[in-house]
């Protein structure tokens, strides 16, 4: 490691904040889910919120991201607003999608979210065009193509990495390796170590790196040299992110094929609170300043629920429009 | 002007023009740089040459053909994709149903996705089950996706600028077995609406429905028929989907009797749509059951008499057209 050395005490407070706003909309989504107010399809992101967080932190407003059904934390790390994505939780048609695309698929161009995919692996042959949009036009954006360990698996995986590397696409592959491909482990799925060292069929053109996902400093890290690379034109990575699923491939999953002791290992491991500890040890912030960023998170999401409540639902009108652009 | 053009070079045209008008038109697919030979079919030749970079040749990788088409797309460029055969879509599939058809509808129109995927099909050539199939009704059967077939090569030109204008994905099936017919050529920077059929030929007994193919049959058997009295009304679709309705109506209004014909095979076919639309409206106006003419309900074979045996004919559009006019009792 080179250039990767430094970890300054702003990224890790831009971590932390990205991390503390994604528990915060994921914890509240559930609570309404719980108590039936809402009923999406959910595939929660508890456990991988400081991969995305990093991600977040690391790119600019203006790049690309294209993530899969688990994509909460990517979505509100990459800077969608609140509002909007509890809302189309809520299926108003004030949501981002208008309530018509739903907890897998919402899309806000705006801040980079070109597209949620429900299918597995399907983020990564799209984020290669936008990253070769970005080639031909020269404007230095990156695209991030997130997916599970599980998509490592799918024939899109194979076809995007080749085309990637042979093409020197600006184009990032974060694979948020949580141990399960829905119900089955990493190791009954994938026939490789890791799934970083498949870089290596690549060519030089493709650098693989895996790290420990919910650790800020190797994450944060890990993705600002990704970055870093793409923009210079240097080619694509494959960065994969060890992390793990809390709750289940899809909210009611109980899991019972993850090991008691597995999970119990990885709650101690509190990656979460080792952040917030590793934030305040810096001095970037003080406990008063992270009790008041809990707050105004709480209090926007709360303004996020009170403004879906109180939308309509989509119009009858609105099934068929959107189908067919003006030509 | 008695210029005249082959459809390949009617693509050819139309792709050439549509990258001088526009810098964001790309191209992409597999062996279409010069330096592969400008595609297997030559369809793209010359155009790498002329536009550099902006045509790329791609790995074997339909998925990821389709995926940075559309990816480009969400990005601001208009990039045209080649499917070398349709048999080869069946590989980018997701790309094609589940985003490309679907992203507009479930972003809530934030995004578009106007790519236009050409491709390249037919059977006749002995090709055999997987280099020959006409799959445009699964497409028909997405919303979200236009699908569109030339029938002459001044169409041609005019509905693949049109395609690679339109706002929303559009899948455009070239025929392999007609590719050297020859048609006059169309004015400079031609284009055709999307979404309208083209009444061809008017007619008062029968109204004739097809594209692609068949409507080469037609234009030979229509004239043949009006020498014996029987006045046939033929409608090119153009674009099968959306299906221009209004037009199938307003003319089957008037002869009471409708044959439909395609090369794809017959079963839960672009036909059935059509006959299903014609007697829901028409029901009570029709003077003879909606007939249609398809291949058969098999792969396609390779042996040329099987091949032969499994493709529609001429000859059974010439016998439904005469089959609706049979006289039967009244209802």
């Amino acid at each position: 490691m080179t250039a990767s050395d430094s970890f300054p005490a702003s990224a890790l407070l831009d971590v932390y904040r990205n991390t503390l706003k994604i528990k915060t909309v994921d914890e509240g989504l559930r609570r309404l889910i719980m108590s039936g107010a809402i009923h999406p399809v959910f595939h929660p992101p508890t456990g991988q919120e400081i991969v995305a967080a990093s991600m977040g932190a690391v790119l600019e407003p203006s790049d690309y991201l294209c993530t899969i059904y688990r994509g909460l934390h990517d979505q509100v790390a990459k800077g969608m607003p609140m509002k909007l994505i509890v809302a189309e939780y809520f299926m108003k048609t004030t949501g981002a999608c208008k309530g018509k695309g739903g907890a897998m698929h919402l899309t806000h161009p705006a801040s980079g979210v070109m597209v949620t995919t429900g299918v597995v692996g399907s983020s990564m042959p799209i984020a290669n065009g936008l990253a070769w949009a970005s080639q031909i036009k020269g404007d230095g954006r990156v695209s991030v193509a997130c997916f599970g360990d599980g998509a490592s698996n799918i024939g899109a995986f194979h076809e995007s990495l080749n085309l990637a590397a042979v093409w020197k696409l600006p184009t990032i592959f974060l694979c948020q390796n949580n141990r399960y491909a829905e119900c089955t482990t990493y190791e009954d799925a994938t026939s490789s170590k890791t799934v970083a060292e498949r870089a290596a069929a690549y060519g030089p053109n493709m650098v693989g790196v895996t790290v420990d996902g919910n650790d800020a400093r190797e994450m944060w890290t890990a993705m600002r040299d990704a970055v870093a690379r793409a923009r210079a034109g240097d080619g694509p990575t494959l960065l994969e992110a060890n992390t793990f699923r809390f709750s289940g491939h899809y909210f009611g999953d109980q899991d019972p094929y993850i090991p008691k002791e597995e999970k119990e290992a990885e709650k101690a491991k509190d990656s979460i609170g080792r952040l917030r500890q590793q934030v305040l040890d810096s001095g970037v912030a003080t406990e008063a300043d992270l009790d008041a960023l809990k707050a105004q998170f709480e209090a926007e999401f709360e303004e996020a629920v009170e403004f879906a409540r109180a939308s309509p639902d989509p119009g009858l009108d609105e099934i068929y429009k959107d189908i067919y652009g003006a030509a | 002007m008695s210029e005249t053009m082959t459809f390949t070079q009617a693509y050819n045209r139309a792709l050439d023009e549509a990258m001088a008008a526009d810098s964001s038109v790309l191209l992409l697919g597999e062996d279409i740089g010069d330096k592969e030979g400008g595609g297997t079919f030559k369809v793209t030749a010359g155009l790498s040459t002329k536009y550099g970079e902006r045509v790329r040749t791609t790995p074997i990788s339909e998925q990821a053909i389709i995926g940075a088409a559309i990816g480009a797309s969400l990005a601001g460029m208009k990039p045209v994709a080649e499917i070398m055969l349709m048999n080869f879509i069946t590989v980018a599939m997701d790309m094609i149903v589940n985003h490309a058809a679907k992203l507009r509808f479930m972003s809530g129109g934030q995004t578009s996705v106007p790519i236009t995927i050409r491709t390249r099909t037919g059977a006749g050539i002995g090709a055999g089950g997987q280099h020959s199939d006409m799959l445009e009704a699964w497409f028909c059967h997405t919303a979200g996706i236009k699908v569109v077939v030339p029938s002459t090569p001044a169409d041609a030109v005019g509905l693949l600028r049109a395609c690679i204008e339109d706002p929303d994905p559009c899948l455009f099936i070239e025929d392999a077995l007609t590719r050297t017919v020859k048609g006059p050529a169309p004015v400079a920077n031609h284009r055709l609406p999307l979404g309208k059929a083209h009444v061809e030929r008017e007619g008062s007994d029968v109204t004739f429905i097809s594209y692609g193919r068949p409507m080469q049959d037609i234009r030979k058997i229509a004239p043949r028929l009006a020498e014996e009295g029987i006045s046939v009304e033929v409608i090119d679709l153009r674009t099968v989907s959306p299906l221009d309705t209004d037009t199938i109506l307003a003319s089957v209004a008037k002869t009471g009797r409708a044959v439909i014909a395609h090369e794809a095979v017959r079963s839960f076919g672009v036909g059935a749509e059509v006959a299903a639309r014609i007697q829901e409206h028409l029901y009570a106006e029709l003077k003879a059951p909606v007939l249609r003419v398809a291949s058969k309900d098999v792969a396609v074979p390779f042996s040329r008499v099987l091949e032969q045996e499994f493709l529609y004919k001429g000859s059974d559009i010439e016998a439904a057209i005469r089959q609706t006019l049979e006289p039967r009792a009244p209802r």
